[in-house]
Protein backbone atom coordinates (compact mmCIF):
# COMPACT_ATOMS: atom_id res chain seq x y z
CA UNK A 1 0.00 0.00 0.00
CA UNK A 2 1.47 3.26 -1.05
CA UNK A 3 1.79 6.32 1.11
CA UNK A 4 -0.96 8.27 -0.64
CA UNK A 5 -3.61 5.61 -0.27
CA UNK A 6 -2.75 5.15 3.37
CA UNK A 7 -2.95 8.88 4.06
CA UNK A 8 -6.26 9.09 2.23
CA UNK A 9 -7.75 6.31 4.37
CA UNK A 10 -6.37 7.99 7.50
CA UNK A 11 -7.90 11.36 6.56
CA UNK A 12 -11.27 9.74 5.86
CA UNK A 13 -11.32 7.81 9.14
CA UNK A 14 -10.12 10.81 11.13
CA UNK A 15 -12.87 13.09 9.86
CA UNK A 16 -15.57 10.44 10.32
CA UNK A 17 -14.40 10.07 13.92
CA UNK A 18 -14.29 13.80 14.52
CA UNK A 19 -17.81 14.15 13.16
CA UNK A 20 -19.07 11.57 15.65
CA UNK A 21 -17.20 13.19 18.53
CA UNK A 22 -18.59 16.65 17.80
CA UNK A 23 -22.08 15.14 17.48
CA UNK A 24 -21.73 13.52 20.88
CA UNK A 25 -20.60 16.80 22.45
CA UNK A 26 -23.58 18.60 20.91
CA UNK A 27 -25.86 15.86 22.21
CA UNK A 28 -24.46 16.21 25.72
CA UNK A 29 -25.26 19.91 25.66
CA UNK A 30 -28.65 19.72 23.96
CA UNK A 31 -30.35 16.63 25.34
CA UNK A 32 -32.95 17.27 28.06
CA UNK A 33 -32.34 14.29 30.30
CA UNK A 34 -29.48 12.56 32.11
CA UNK A 35 -30.11 9.27 30.35
CA UNK A 36 -30.30 10.77 26.87
CA UNK A 37 -27.11 12.69 27.58
CA UNK A 38 -25.47 9.50 28.73
CA UNK A 39 -26.59 7.71 25.57
CA UNK A 40 -25.21 10.49 23.38
CA UNK A 41 -21.98 10.70 25.34
CA UNK A 42 -21.28 6.98 25.33
CA UNK A 43 -22.23 5.45 22.00
CA UNK A 44 -21.32 8.22 19.62
CA UNK A 45 -18.06 9.13 21.33
CA UNK A 46 -16.97 5.48 21.44
CA UNK A 47 -17.41 5.16 17.68
CA UNK A 48 -15.76 8.52 17.08
CA UNK A 49 -12.73 7.83 19.24
CA UNK A 50 -12.36 4.38 17.72
CA UNK A 51 -12.38 5.85 14.21
CA UNK A 52 -9.74 8.42 15.13
CA UNK A 53 -7.58 5.75 16.77
CA UNK A 54 -8.03 3.57 13.70
CA UNK A 55 -6.85 6.47 11.57
CA UNK A 56 -3.73 6.69 13.72
CA UNK A 57 -3.25 2.94 13.37
CA UNK A 58 -3.49 3.19 9.58
CA UNK A 59 -1.13 6.16 9.52
CA UNK A 60 1.48 4.35 11.62
CA UNK A 61 0.75 1.18 9.70
CA UNK A 62 4.34 0.16 9.00
CA UNK A 63 5.06 0.14 12.74
CA UNK A 64 3.45 -2.98 14.15
CA UNK A 65 3.87 -1.89 17.78
CA UNK A 66 1.84 1.28 17.36
CA UNK A 67 -0.90 -0.45 15.40
CA UNK A 68 -1.27 -3.19 17.98
CA UNK A 69 -1.50 -0.61 20.78
CA UNK A 70 -4.23 1.13 18.81
CA UNK A 71 -6.16 -2.13 18.52
CA UNK A 72 -5.76 -2.78 22.26
CA UNK A 73 -7.07 0.70 23.06
CA UNK A 74 -10.10 0.26 20.78
CA UNK A 75 -10.95 -3.11 22.33
CA UNK A 76 -10.60 -1.65 25.80
CA UNK A 77 -12.89 1.27 24.90
CA UNK A 78 -15.53 -1.05 23.50
CA UNK A 79 -15.42 -3.15 26.67
CA UNK A 80 -15.38 -0.40 29.28
CA UNK A 81 -17.58 2.36 27.84
CA UNK A 82 -20.90 0.44 28.14
CA UNK A 83 -20.01 -0.71 31.66
CA UNK A 84 -19.21 2.83 32.77
CA UNK A 85 -22.39 4.19 31.18
CA UNK A 86 -24.44 1.49 32.86
CA UNK A 87 -22.99 2.36 36.26
CA UNK A 88 -23.54 6.10 35.78
CA UNK A 89 -27.13 5.55 34.67
CA UNK A 90 -27.86 3.27 37.58
CA UNK A 91 -26.32 5.69 40.07
CA UNK A 92 -28.19 8.59 38.50
CA UNK A 93 -31.51 6.77 38.63
CA UNK A 94 -31.15 5.67 42.23
CA UNK A 95 -29.93 9.05 43.40
CA UNK A 96 -33.13 10.60 42.10
CA UNK A 97 -32.22 12.13 38.78
CA UNK A 98 -35.22 13.57 36.98
CA UNK A 99 -36.61 11.83 33.93
CA UNK A 100 -37.68 13.81 30.91
CA UNK A 101 -41.35 14.85 30.78
CA UNK A 102 -41.91 12.93 27.56
CA UNK A 103 -40.65 9.64 28.95
CA UNK A 104 -43.22 6.97 28.20
CA UNK A 105 -41.82 3.94 29.99
CA UNK A 106 -39.95 3.57 33.27
CA UNK A 107 -39.64 -0.14 33.84
CA UNK A 108 -37.73 0.15 37.09
CA UNK A 109 -40.64 2.05 38.61
CA UNK A 110 -43.00 -0.91 38.41
CA UNK A 111 -40.67 -3.68 39.40
CA UNK A 112 -41.68 -5.81 42.42
CA UNK A 113 -39.23 -4.40 44.93
CA UNK A 114 -39.64 -0.78 43.87
CA UNK A 115 -40.52 0.17 47.44
CA UNK A 116 -36.95 -0.58 48.43
CA UNK A 117 -35.62 2.19 46.23
CA UNK A 118 -35.20 5.38 48.24
CA UNK A 119 -36.10 8.75 46.73
CA UNK A 120 -38.40 7.06 44.23
CA UNK A 121 -41.04 5.64 46.53
CA UNK A 122 -42.88 8.84 47.47
CA UNK A 123 -42.96 10.09 43.91
CA UNK A 124 -44.35 6.80 42.69
CA UNK A 125 -47.10 6.69 45.35
CA UNK A 126 -48.27 10.19 44.46
CA UNK A 127 -48.25 9.40 40.79
CA UNK A 128 -50.65 6.56 41.46
CA UNK A 129 -53.12 8.87 43.21
CA UNK A 130 -52.89 12.06 41.23
CA UNK A 131 -50.96 11.76 38.01
CA UNK A 132 -50.79 15.34 36.81
CA UNK A 133 -50.53 17.67 39.80
CA UNK A 134 -47.90 17.63 42.55
CA UNK A 135 -44.80 17.91 40.42
CA UNK A 136 -41.95 17.92 42.90
CA UNK A 137 -43.35 19.62 45.99
CA UNK A 138 -42.75 16.68 48.32
CA UNK A 139 -39.80 17.23 50.58
CA UNK A 140 -37.06 14.76 50.08
CA UNK A 141 -36.62 14.36 53.84
CA UNK A 142 -39.99 12.60 54.14
CA UNK A 143 -38.54 9.59 52.39
CA UNK A 144 -36.84 7.35 54.89
CA UNK A 145 -34.69 4.72 53.24
CA UNK A 146 -35.02 1.29 54.67
CA UNK A 147 -31.34 0.65 54.47
CA UNK A 148 -28.95 -0.11 51.75
CA UNK A 149 -30.43 -3.42 50.71
CA UNK A 150 -31.48 -2.15 47.29
CA UNK A 151 -28.11 -2.75 45.79
CA UNK B 1 -2.02 20.27 2.46
CA UNK B 2 -0.96 16.88 3.71
CA UNK B 3 -2.30 14.79 6.55
CA UNK B 4 -0.26 16.28 9.37
CA UNK B 5 -1.29 19.84 8.53
CA UNK B 6 -4.88 18.72 8.22
CA UNK B 7 -4.70 17.07 11.63
CA UNK B 8 -3.10 20.04 13.32
CA UNK B 9 -5.03 22.90 11.75
CA UNK B 10 -8.49 21.43 11.00
CA UNK B 11 -9.04 18.41 13.22
CA UNK B 12 -7.73 19.80 16.49
CA UNK B 13 -9.87 22.98 16.37
CA UNK B 14 -12.98 20.88 15.70
CA UNK B 15 -12.13 18.73 18.71
CA UNK B 16 -11.58 21.88 20.75
CA UNK B 17 -15.13 22.95 19.88
CA UNK B 18 -16.34 19.59 21.18
CA UNK B 19 -14.31 20.05 24.39
CA UNK B 20 -15.82 23.50 24.93
CA UNK B 21 -19.36 22.16 24.44
CA UNK B 22 -18.66 19.42 26.97
CA UNK B 23 -17.27 21.97 29.44
CA UNK B 24 -20.55 23.89 29.17
CA UNK B 25 -22.40 20.79 30.34
CA UNK B 26 -19.78 20.18 33.03
CA UNK B 27 -20.38 23.67 34.37
CA UNK B 28 -24.17 23.87 34.28
CA UNK B 29 -25.15 20.24 34.73
CA UNK B 30 -28.06 20.36 37.14
CA UNK B 31 -26.95 17.45 39.25
CA UNK B 32 -23.88 15.44 39.99
CA UNK B 33 -24.50 12.55 37.51
CA UNK B 34 -24.70 15.01 34.63
CA UNK B 35 -21.27 16.29 35.54
CA UNK B 36 -19.94 12.75 35.74
CA UNK B 37 -21.28 12.06 32.24
CA UNK B 38 -19.60 15.23 30.97
CA UNK B 39 -16.36 14.22 32.68
CA UNK B 40 -16.50 10.80 31.06
CA UNK B 41 -17.03 12.37 27.64
CA UNK B 42 -14.19 14.79 28.32
CA UNK B 43 -11.72 11.99 28.94
CA UNK B 44 -12.94 10.13 25.84
CA UNK B 45 -12.44 13.28 23.77
CA UNK B 46 -8.98 13.52 25.29
CA UNK B 47 -8.15 10.10 23.90
CA UNK B 48 -9.24 11.29 20.45
CA UNK B 49 -7.18 14.46 20.78
CA UNK B 50 -4.13 12.41 21.68
CA UNK B 51 -4.61 10.21 18.62
CA UNK B 52 -4.99 13.25 16.35
CA UNK B 53 -1.95 14.87 17.94
CA UNK B 54 0.06 11.69 17.40
CA UNK B 55 -0.78 11.92 13.70
CA UNK B 56 -0.06 15.65 13.60
CA UNK B 57 3.34 15.47 15.22
CA UNK B 58 4.25 12.08 13.69
CA UNK B 59 5.03 10.71 17.15
CA UNK B 60 3.48 7.30 17.83
CA UNK B 61 4.45 7.56 21.53
CA UNK B 62 1.28 9.55 22.16
CA UNK B 63 -0.75 6.40 21.46
CA UNK B 64 0.68 4.93 24.69
CA UNK B 65 -0.63 7.97 26.52
CA UNK B 66 -4.04 7.37 24.90
CA UNK B 67 -4.09 3.79 26.19
CA UNK B 68 -3.13 4.93 29.66
CA UNK B 69 -5.81 7.65 29.62
CA UNK B 70 -8.44 5.07 28.63
CA UNK B 71 -7.50 2.92 31.63
CA UNK B 72 -7.47 5.81 34.10
CA UNK B 73 -10.70 7.42 32.88
CA UNK B 74 -12.56 4.13 33.22
CA UNK B 75 -11.39 3.83 36.83
CA UNK B 76 -12.40 7.42 37.55
CA UNK B 77 -15.87 7.00 36.08
CA UNK B 78 -16.46 3.77 37.98
CA UNK B 79 -15.35 5.41 41.23
CA UNK B 80 -17.63 8.41 40.70
CA UNK B 81 -20.61 6.16 39.91
CA UNK B 82 -19.92 3.99 42.97
CA UNK B 83 -19.79 6.91 45.37
CA UNK B 84 -22.85 8.53 43.79
CA UNK B 85 -24.77 5.36 44.45
CA UNK B 86 -23.51 5.04 48.02
CA UNK B 87 -24.31 8.65 48.85
CA UNK B 88 -27.45 9.27 50.86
Amino acid sequence: MSIEVRELIAILLMFIGIFFMVVSAVGVVRMPDLFMRMSAATKSSTVGTSCVLLAAGVYFGNDLGSSSRVVVTIVFLFITAPAAAHMIGRAGYYSGSELWDGTVLDELETRPDADKIPLRRAKKAEDRIRPIILPSSTPVESVVPDGDDFH
Amino acid sequence: MNLTDLALYVALPLLTVAIVLTLIRLGKGPQMPDRVVAFDLLSTLGIGILAVYAIGTNQPAFLDVATFLALISFLGTIAFAYYLEKRD
